[in-house]
């Protein structure tokens, strides 16, 4: 609380930067989480902004309306607000400054935010996900891999689990020496067993090679990890960084496995690039989302010029390969980058979603973030800047594979069990702190930090509205549903993800979609099957008395009300766009109270923009002036 | 003529067809005087029916003696057709150079074509002018059908029938002919009901250099004004367009002589243009080859999505002035056959639900393109893969196509086509065994005879079996005007027509199909529930009388 200046600010106006007038008018608070924004309207419509959330607060100077100030998120949600006095302006720059910055963890919102579980309840979230069990699905252990105690109280790298699933035949010398010899004692270790063919794939950090360094006990545990896969002659060793940047780390007295040491084994490079560039890259995107009013040539050269879809074609390139090379060579394949934590962990996923159809459930996709992230140690607190720290440090790992994972979706429809809201969800949940599950940087840190006892868990919240998540045109017996996805990686199958960059402005987001359409039909047809069901029964009933005579029955069944599904008529009509704009319906569903009081009804982040969308077209006419159509008019018609 | 002059070789047994993502057939080709057929020898199951009309271009190649045609499509598929023997390669490509090219528009298909369905609806009589001005006469009684333009004389462009303003008589609308290109005066396009507005179109002005005027010109189009109101002339020229057009006698409506208009300059290109974009576009979808760099590059280069966002931003402007600012609106461009008519198309989209069924949308295309006087013959006479030079070939109504798929797109539930049926509309402007897009004009359209001579094209698509295809499982009918976003992110790339043949397209299909299982089940479940409530009402009835209310 010592960190707010000012909990308060009235007459502050929100701007929608698109259509100016539908800026609205309000109270700003501050509390010790959240920023809040009430409108003065009539509906008090409220605006949850997690402190944790805010990526960065800018003013700029002041002018006779007032001070602006603009409120970016990690999640891309920006909020403009145009605050009466300075000097407010300045407490409040202030104040969110330092609330969005937490210096150590005690401050992180996870600590104090209390969804009303009870004990039991919240010890039993932590064990929703269950990795023992995932590996038992994919029959591990097994006569070729069992667990191995060697990292027992993190002895031997200090950034995995506990437990490790490693060949058999890898005697605890050869694992111990292997650790010595890879990059923070990251040893190379089973992340997937893919049944089908026997083949592997495993992942570590680089090998201390340097120019001419070698470790017999690491050409044994490739070794071992090879023959641990009966049936192929070699492995793959995936170098996910371009070959110069390999190279480069040999100065350092680390690099990658040199080919004449290793028996048997292929070297391929990927060439995904490093975080730094990935950071920058984005930024390059945000910038493009947030042009004023771009041009079809500002857009596309910005896209272009931001290298982001570049990057997200190698990741998913990377994971292509890995896949083709377990499920149609039948070879194991070990995956590294530097440390092995990011482009390693990127590649490994998309692999796994790419080969197993159960990471394609809502399920299976948390027990994957889980088991490639969470467990194997992937630095959320630096990447995601949940603590004040190194700038460079921070970088969009997670949001490039959940992005794999979108545009797969756009080429396997049929083939996903959730939406794209779910990978928005997750998204912000891996930048909001509100849960445990993402903070620390390792197992053994979120043990010492004691996460389990002193915060929540996110799966089980997710599971169970799990019915948002759902994409309807998922079927289990379905062709795409099974099997190994093949996608098309040509340069045109890529997209701008305008779900996750479009947000900026409210007012270009989509306008149905046709998913939830459907989603509404589904749930209408499931209503429809128990009338019937119902109805057969009385009808059976009724036949039955008609011999026994007439009773008093009930007409409950017939006189059921039919759920109406929400027709595009209820989405669009103007009236709506004008009245339910400012009602709560449209909080941004990651506000904490209404998240967990009451899920929200259509659930659609973009519900936030269908409001909007009457006006969308006007708005964007009117956006090359950035002003009043009529302003527009002037602009465009030559004076004589 | 005969056709058979033309084909050197009539059939060349073992042609191996390489179609991409598709397996390869090896087969008999067929040339006959409008299609090139391949049939696979094995089963008669494989077989490929190209018209000729829909070639573009071809490519000749050999190795040795096997040779090798590759085959370029007007709706951008590319085949590629190995025919074993030079000499038989040599006269199947000069075959189908010849018979692709016919210069005579009475030796197409159409002419040939007989249908092997039964026409119920004839198309040809589907949309007649005096139909829909009974529509309009319900709404309103200030407009009148003129039989001014009865013999094409006064602009061989329009159609016989115009709705103009009741007040002004034939004379003056000869008069205001003579001051618009190519006599297109400013006539009725669309009756705002809901507000009373109306969105007209004409041809640019004949101001010339020395700002000549019209003072019919004027009194016809402030005859659309209610009193005290202002109207507003959207120009899809840019103003330098607008003005260089003065030298060449054309020109604007000068704000002094037009003093109730205000003049809004866009920025549509000219057709030219738009059909360097087109090629260039197809050629960037067509390389696989390409790194994210380069692809994104040349989709920059090529200009289309610039040039659907201009359209559509026109058309949003145009249904902007009339529903929101309740104003009148002529729009021209300068000929007032192209982006004029984009413009007043699409604008009808956004404003009339109507336009946005089956039938609505054939009458639209029928008003405001086949009618107003599109040059369908010149546009539609080569596509992406010309190599010569230019004429008048440009994908205009390819981009209104488009520019309907984006708000569709958007509005997956507001229009009762899908899809399907605007890339059918596509294919079937550039080639078709039906008349209804032959001739540039219903004057030309008139001489060919084509209502006798041809089947129309809503002859066959109307018909339920083929109608199936193309209704929008997702329709839910709303009387609203939608406002497409411009946006650049909200603007795709329309790949159903663009990489339509680059890509396996099955899995989209899936979904499609999926999608459709979903609410047929959903209304199978509907109607039995209610054929249930029915006799369950019935039985209660009959039981006696303690019915709960």
């Amino acid at each position: 609380m010592e960190h707010i200046r000012t909990p308060k600010v009235e007459n502050v106006h929100m701007i929608d930067r698109l259509t100016p007038r539908k800026s609205t008018v309000g109270t700003l608070y501050l509390s010790s989480t959240h920023t809040i924004f009430v409108e003065n309207s009539e509906a008090r419509k409220e605006t949850w902004v997690l402190h944790s959330l805010v990526y960065n607060v800018e003013r700029f100077p002041t002018n006779p309306s007032g001070s602006p100030l603009i409120i970016r998120c990690k999640n891309f949600h920006v909020y403009r607000l145009l605050i009466p006095q300075e000097r407010d302006c300045l407490d409040v720059l202030a104040s969110l400054t330092r609330l969005s910055r937490p210096e150590c963890y005690g401050e992180l919102f996870c600590f104090s935010f209390n969804p009303n579980l009870d004990k039991e309840l919240r010890e039993k979230a932590w064990g929703f996900i269950d990795l023992k069990a995932e590996f038992n699905r994919m029959g591990i252990p097994s006569n070729l891999w069992h667990v191995t105690a060697a990292n027992h109280e993190y002895r031997l790298c200090d950034t995995y689990p506990s437990e490790l699933f490693v060949p058999k035949s890898a005697f605890p010398a050869v694992i111990v020496g292997s650790a010595k010899f890879r990059s923070r004692g990251r040893l190379p270790v089973l992340s997937y067993f893919h049944r089908d063919t026997s083949a592997s794939i495993c992942r570590s950090s680089q090998p201390l090679s340097g120019f001419s360094a070698r470790s017999s006990d690491d050409e044994q545990m490739l070794q071992a990890i090879m023959k641990s896969n009966p049936i192929s002659e070699f492995m793959y060793v995936v170098d996910t960084r371009p070959k110069l940047n390999a190279m480069a780390n040999r100065a350092a007295g680390k690099g990658y496995e040199n080919e004449d040491h290793y028996t048997n084994i292929k070297l391929q490079f990927i060439g995904i690039e490093n975080i730094h560039v990935m950071r920058n890259s984005q930024q390059k995107l945000i910038d493009v989302g947030e042009l004023a009013a771009p041009s079809m040539s500002d857009f596309l050269w910005g896209l272009e010029n931001s290298g982001w879809l570049k990057h997200i074609k190698a990741v998913l390139d990377a994971g292509v390969f890995i896949a083709k090379a377990v499920a149609e060579d039948g070879v194991s394949v070990l995956v590294h980058c530097s440390d092995g934590w990011d482009r390693t962990a990127q590649a490994c996923s998309v692999a796994s979603v790419l080969l197993d159809p159960y990471y394609r459930t809502i399920k299976g996709l948390m027990v994957l973030i889980e088991k490639d992230w969470v467990s194997f140690g992937h630095k959320f607190s630096h990447r995601y800047a949940h603590l004040d720290g190194d700038p460079k440090e921070v970088s969009p790992v997670m949001d490039q594979f959940l992005e794999c994972v979108w545009q797969l979706m756009q080429q396997f429809p049929c083939a996903f069990e959730f939406n794209e809201r779910f990978l928005i969800q997750l998204h912000t949940h891996i930048y909001s702190c509100q849960y445990g599950n993402f903070i620390g940087n390792c197992q053994k840190e979120r043990r010492d930090l004691r996460l389990q006892e002193r915060t929540h868990s996110l799966w089980p919240h997710l599971w169970e509205n799990r019915a948002e998540y759902t994409n309807p045109l998922y079927r289990t017996d379905h062709s795409q549903t099974q099997g190994v996805l093949k996608p098309l990686t040509t340069a045109y199958c890529f997209k701008f993800w305008k779900g996750m960059y479009g947000r900026a402005e409210k007012s270009v987001a989509s306008h149905q979609s046709p998913a939830d359409c459907l989603n509404a039909v589904r749930e209408e047809s499931q209503q429809l099957e128990e009338e019937l069901s119902a109805h057969q029964e009385r009808l059976a009933q009724l036949k039955e008395k008609k011999t026994s005579g007439g009773r008093k029955k009930t007409n409950k069944l017939s006189e059921r009300v039919r759920r109406p599904i929400p027709t595009e008529s209820k989405l669009s009509s103007p009236l709506d766009y004008f009245t339910t704009t400012r009602s709560e319906k449209h909080t941004p569903s990651f506000t904490l109270p209404l998240e967990l009081a009451a899920p929200p009804k259509n659930g659609d982040p973009d519900d936030l923009s269908t409001c909007s969308d009457f006006e969308s077209g006007v708005a964007d006419l009117s956006s090359r002036s950035s002003f009043f159509f009529f302003f527009f008019f002037t602009c465009n018609s030559e004076k004589i | 003529m005969e056709f058979a002059e033309l084909i050197k070789t009539p059939r060349v047994d073992g042609v191996v067809l390489h179609r991409p993502f598709m397996p390869t057939v090896e087969g008999t080709l067929c040339l006959t005087g409008h299609h090139l057929i391949l049939s696979s020898r094995q089963d008669n199951t494989e077989e490929l029916w190209l018209l000729h009309a829909n070639i573009d271009s071809i490519e000749k190649r050999f190795v040795g003696s096997l040779g090798t045609i590759i085959v370029k499509c007007k709706d951008l598929r590319v085949i590629q057709l190995d025919i074993p023997g030079m000499e038989e390669c040599l006269n199947i490509a000069s075959s189908i150079e010849a018979l692709s090219t016919l210069d005579s528009v009475s030796l197409m298909y159409p002419f040939f074509y007989r249908p092997l369905f039964e026409v119920i609806e004839d198309g040809w009589q589907l949309f007649v002018p005096e139909e829909a001005f009974k529509d309009l006469e319900s709404m309103t009684d200030e407009w009148r059908l003129s039989e001014v333009n009865k013999d094409f004389s006064v602009c061989p462009s329009y159609p016989s029938l115009l709705t103009v303003p009741k007040d002004i008589d034939d004379e003056s609308l000869c008069k205001a002919a003579s001051f618009r290109h190519g006599g297109r005066f400013p006539v009725l396009s669309y009756y705002h009901k809901k507000n009373g507005m109306v969105m007209m179109r004409a041809a640019q002005p004949l101001t010339g250099t020395n700002g000549r005027r019209c003072k019919e010109d004027e009194k016809l189009i402030n005859a659309t004004l209610c009193a005290g109101k202002r109207g507003y002339i959207i120009d899809t020229r840019t103003i330098a367009v607008a003005q260089q057009a003065k030298a060449r006698g054309g020109g604007f409506e000068q704000e002094a002589n037009y003093p109730q208009w205000r003049r809004i300059h866009k920025a549509i290109e000219r057709s030219n243009v738009l059909q360097e974009g087109l090629i260039k576009l197809v050629e960037a979808c067509n390389d696989q080859s390409h790194s994210m760099d380069r692809w994104l590059s040349k989709l920059e280069a090529s200009n289309w999505q610039s040039n659907v966002k201009e359209i559509l931003t026109t058309a949003c402007l145009a249904a902007q002035c009339i529903d929101r600012e309740g104003a009148s609106v002529l729009v021209h461009g300068t000929e007032g056959t192209d982006s004029t008519l984009q413009v007043t198309s699409l604008a009808q989209i956004i404003l009339d639900p109507a336009c946005r069924t089956i039938r609505g949308f054939e009458a639209l295309i029928e008003r405001e393109w086949l009618q107003a006087g599109h040059p369908f013959q010149q546009r539609c006479a080569q596509s992406a893969y010309s190599n010569g030079k230019p004429r008048s070939e440009a994908p205009v109504f390819l981009l209104f196509l488009d520019c309907v798929w984006q708000i569709l797109r958007q509005f997956p539930c507001s229009f009762q086509f899908n899809e399907n049926f605007l890339i059918m509309l596509f294919e079937h402007a550039y080639a078709s065994q039906f008349g209804t897009f032959l001739g540039n004009s219903v004057a030309e359209r008139l001489k060919l005879l084509l209502s006798q001579k041809t089947v129309s094209l809503w002859s066959w698509v109307n018909r339920p079996q083929e109608l199936e295809r193309f209704l929008n499982p997702l329709y839910e009918p709303n009387n609203l005007v939608i406002w497409p976003s411009v946006a650049p992110q909200s603007l795709l790339l329309w790949e159903g027509v663009f990489l339509r043949w680059n890509r396996s397209t099955k899995c989209l299909d899936e979904a499609y199909q999926e999608m459709v299982h979903i609410i047929e089940y959903n209304k199978e479940l509907q109607n039995k529930v209610n054929s249930l409530r029915r006799q369950l009402a019935q039985l209660e009835t009959e039981d006696g009388p303690l019915q709960t209310p």
